[in-house]
């Protein structure tokens, strides 16, 4: 028989709001995997022109985004395991790390999509209808799409943990109600995943 | 009264992850400009792959998770190369 | 906030009297049950929206040529009475009624696991149904490509799809989040004792549409959207002029609209589990079998949306791959068709109102079902696809499917949520009218599609005329049945007698429960010994 969960406040379960944000997690993974779908059978279709376009694209950004978002998913990851320690002092610090970081890979992304703006790349452009190729286009329609989608995603991150660090500096996430915290570490490290695949599917076709 | 609570992973093993994580980023961009043609995308994907399993055990826990947990995951992640496998079937054979 | 110290156990959901009043009490209450008929309500009005839709079509045709419409008005007609029935009516249908009203008390449990996040759902749904209203009702024209929203139209007509889009979108939500909400109820809310394989059928068919509810809707999601940024600024990804392909719109529609239909059947099927052993005194022939039939309908169905797209262009590859899939998929309904029928077998066979439903649910579903199979073979699908066939199929499997099936449960557990029972004589009537009008209604056109008439026309040739008569004469009749159903249920549930506790002799817990519940369901937590189990007669 299986075991049947006993918790001391019959208002809260800790795995049941584990398995709640990990299902969320699916629906979020569905939906960019949607997006994948499409990337994935468009660059089967025009492989030279997804190379060209993706030359267009600043590898150095790129990695460096890369590096602030992993480190970002270890402040985050590390901010769990302050919290079970009962270090307020070093979550708070964590999260606010993390946010920081967050903040600068928005950033970042500013000036690159900045650039491309100023070369008359947007979706849809004049300039991306009459200069391009058919694939250059859809590699920049999904670009744009893509890292867009997800920039959206580091936006709702950050006020979730925002939200999270509110809560840990009040004492209303504590080490015996740690879900809010975790949560929304399971949420950054799935922008952080949907990233690791971008860098390469966006960035590093040569 | 069962405690679920898995042990408290330690920062360094975080550290050493990330550490991990940034040579694996560094070595998929070396391994795009080593001309492998096709096999440049599966050598890149390969890394990401490594990456996110990463992730997935360590950072997001699954290393200390109920086995089911686990199961669901890799459940969805393999309902979803499911579909574009047999998107590609249309794609692959026209 | 109160404590279970403080809700009565001898008040019934209805007449709790909480923080909020009058209306309020409705609309701001986190009571799974209340938010169950928050959803029956507002499903039946919009129901009897999509009704009407259906009925000015089949007017339309009900001769050749102009009748009561435009063209035009046709294809919106249809548009919208696809996107109502299919994204309003019966995708959220028997889980936002019977499962937000019955999974609970069934596991054993006080509510679901996010009462909060239950009640967003309500909420999201009418802010969804609200905005593909609002397409009708505003701009530029009532949206007029189908509710499938195939590129390129979808992106090209001038007609106000932006709004209709995002209704979608939005429905799609509150969908994702009942899912995710009944998987973690039936996860961590069982009742001590009930394990996996002590808990009931319908419980089981909710989780088992769940997980579809949850990993294919977010593939529509993200699809729509991008037919609205194709809309807006043009990207190109389904536009063929820019490169793109429409017929990956298809996929992507379809990856999500097929595994929809077993959302749509999966709690229908659940619901007849368990009217049948209860109408047969008799415990269910296989649990198991229906139990990994379920799982199994839930995962093939996954993989075999291309028959939607047979005559799209995709490669002879997929083709028969999704066809073979399509087969394979068939083989888990016609088992549980196949463990209902043995139940009954040497059973004590109750013939109340509910059974009727549920043993027509069998017969129309099996007429769906086999059609099924003519189009998902090849060679025929050729000839069939976007005729009347395909219409008569997929009413009578969805239709047949979920409307039998529902009628079937509210009828089963009207005396359960309201406390009084109706008058059986009219329900039978009522009954008796549908159904002869719904297989008037539908079965000629299995004939019309055989001898080539086209869908989604609003004109035929000559000799389809008789048939047509038939089918709209049909409409009428089923519409009739229908308003009996209906004022009967309505004045029955103000006006009906008493009802006991358990008026069919049904062994799920719902049936120990007081009729109505009380707030919180059960006054102690129901345990379940070695012994017990849902269908022990």
């Amino acid at each position: 028989m299986e075991h049947v969960a006993q918790h001391t406040d019959p208002h809260y379960d800790q795995e049941a709001s584990k398995l709640g944000m990990w299902l969320f997690i699916f629906t979020e993974l569905l939906l960019f995997g949607g997006l994948f779908i499409v990337y994935s059978i468009y660059r089967f279709l025009n492989p030279e022109a997804f190379q060209m376009a993706a030359h267009e694209l600043n590898i150095t950004i790129g990695a460096i985004n890369t590096i602030i978002l992993l480190v970002s998913s270890m402040t985050i990851a590390m901010s769990t395991s302050a919290l079970q320690r009962k270090n307020k002092g070093l979550t708070v610090l964590l999260l606010e790390i993390t946010i920081m970081l967050a903040l600068i890979f928005l950033i970042n992304k500013y000036f690159e999509w900045g650039v491309k703006f100023e070369h008359g790349i947007w979706p849809g452009s004049e300039k991306m209808i009459s200069d391009m190729g058919q694939g250059e286009i859809l590699f920049f329609g999904l670009y744009f799409i893509m890292t867009g989608l997800h920039a959206l995603h580091i936006i709702i991150g950050m006020i979730i943990i925002i939200v999270a660090l509110n809560r840990v500096q009040k004492g209303t996430v504590h080490a015996d109600r740690p879900s809010l915290l975790e949560n929304a570490g399971l949420y950054w490290h799935l922008v952080d995943l949907i990233w690791i695949f971008l860098f390469p599917l966006f960035y590093l076709i040569h | 009264m069962e405690k679920e609570k898995h042990h408290i992973v330690s920062y360094k093993v975080y550290f050493y992850i990330l550490i991990a994580l940034i040579v694996m980023t560094f070595m998929s961009i070396g391994i795009t400009k080593i001309n492998l043609g096709e096999y440049s995308v599966l050598g890149a994907m390969i890394f990401a792959t490594v990456k996110s399993i990463l992730v997935l055990t360590w950072f997001m826990h699954l290393k200390f998770d109920k086995p089911f947990m686990r199961f669901m995951v890799i459940f969805v992640f393999l309902v979803f190369f499911a579909v574009i496998f047999i998107t590609f079937l249309d794609y692959y054979y026209r | 906030m109160q404590t279970a110290a403080q809700i009565p156990h001898d008040v019934s959901y209805l007449d709790y009297k909480g923080k909020h009043k009058g209306i309020f009490s409705w609309i701001f209450s986190t009571d799974h049950k209340r938010i169950a008929l928050l959803y029956m309500y507002s499903m039946m009005v919009l129901f009897l929206v999509g009704v009407a839709l259906g009925l000015a079509m089949k007017l339309e045709l009900i001769a050749p040529g102009k009748t009561i419409m435009d063209p035009k008005d046709y294809n919106a007609v249809f548009t919208v009475h696809g996107v109502i029935m299919i994204f309003m009516i019966v995708i959220p249908g028997l889980p936002a009624v019977f499962g937000n009203f019955l999974l609970p008390i069934m596991i054993g449990a006080k509510d679901v696991a996010f009462p909060k996040v239950n009640l967003l759902s309500w909420y999201i749904y009418i802010l969804g149904a609200l905005l593909v209203i609002a397409s009708v009702l505003f701009g530029n024209g009532t949206p007029d490509t189908g509710w499938t929203f195939y590129a390129p139209y979808s992106f090209k007509s001038g007609t106000n799809l932006l709004p209709a889009i995002f209704g979608a979108f939005v429905l799609g939500f509150s969908s994702i989040l009942t899912g995710l909400n009944f998987i973690v109820t039936i996860h961590r809310m069982r009742t001590p004792g009930m394990t996996w394989f002590k808990m009931p059928l319908f419980p089981w068919s909710l989780y088992g549409t769940a997980w579809i509810q949850l990993l294919a809707t977010p593939v529509v999601g993200i699809t729509l959207v991008l037919v609205a940024l194709e809309r807006i600024f043009g990207i190109g990804v389904f536009d063929p002029t820019l490169g793109g392909d429409p017929v990956l719109y298809q996929h992507l529609f379809w990856i999500y609209s097929h595994p929809a239909v077993y959302v749509m059947i999966l709690p229908a099927m659940g619901a007849i589990s368990e009217i049948i052993p209860t109408f047969s005194q008799k415990h269910i022939f296989g649990y198991r079998a229906i139990i990994a039939s379920t799982l199994a309908i839930a995962f093939v169905g996954y993989f075999v949306w291309g028959h939607h797209m047979f005559t799209s262009g995709m490669s002879g590859t997929a083709q028969y791959t999704f066809s073979i899939l399509t087969f394979l998929v068939a083989i888990p309904s016609a088992i549980k068709v196949f463990n209902w029928i043995s139940t009954m077998h040497k059973g004590s066979i109750n013939l109340e109102v509910p059974f009727y439903w549920a043993a027509s649910f069998i017969f129309v579903f099996m007429i769906g079902g086999l059609s099924g199979l003519v189009l998902g073979a090849l060679a025929t699908d050729v000839y069939v696809h976007d005729t009347a066939f395909v219409v008569a199929h997929f009413h009578f499997i969805v239709f047949g499917g979920v409307g039998f099936a529902f009628f079937g449960a509210i009828h089963y557990w009207f005396p359960k949520m309201f406390g009084r029972m109706y008058d059986k004589v009219w329900a039978k009537v009522g009954w008796a009218f549908f159904t002869i009008g719904f297989l008037t209604l539908y079965s000629p056109m299995f004939y019309l599609g055989m001898l080539g008439m086209p869908r989604r026309y609003y004109d035929y040739l000559p000799e389809f005329h008789a048939a047509n008569i038939l089918s709209t004469l049909g409409s009428w009749v089923m519409t009739f049945g229908l308003v009996i159903v209906i004022i009967n249920l309505f004045r029955s549930a103000k006006n009906g007698a008493i009802a006991e506790i358990n008026p069919w002799k049904g062994k799920t817990l719902e049936w120990t429960v007081p009729s109505p519940p009380p707030v919180e369901n059960f006054e102690e937590i129901p345990v379940y010994g070695e012994k017990d189990g849902p269908y022990e007669y």
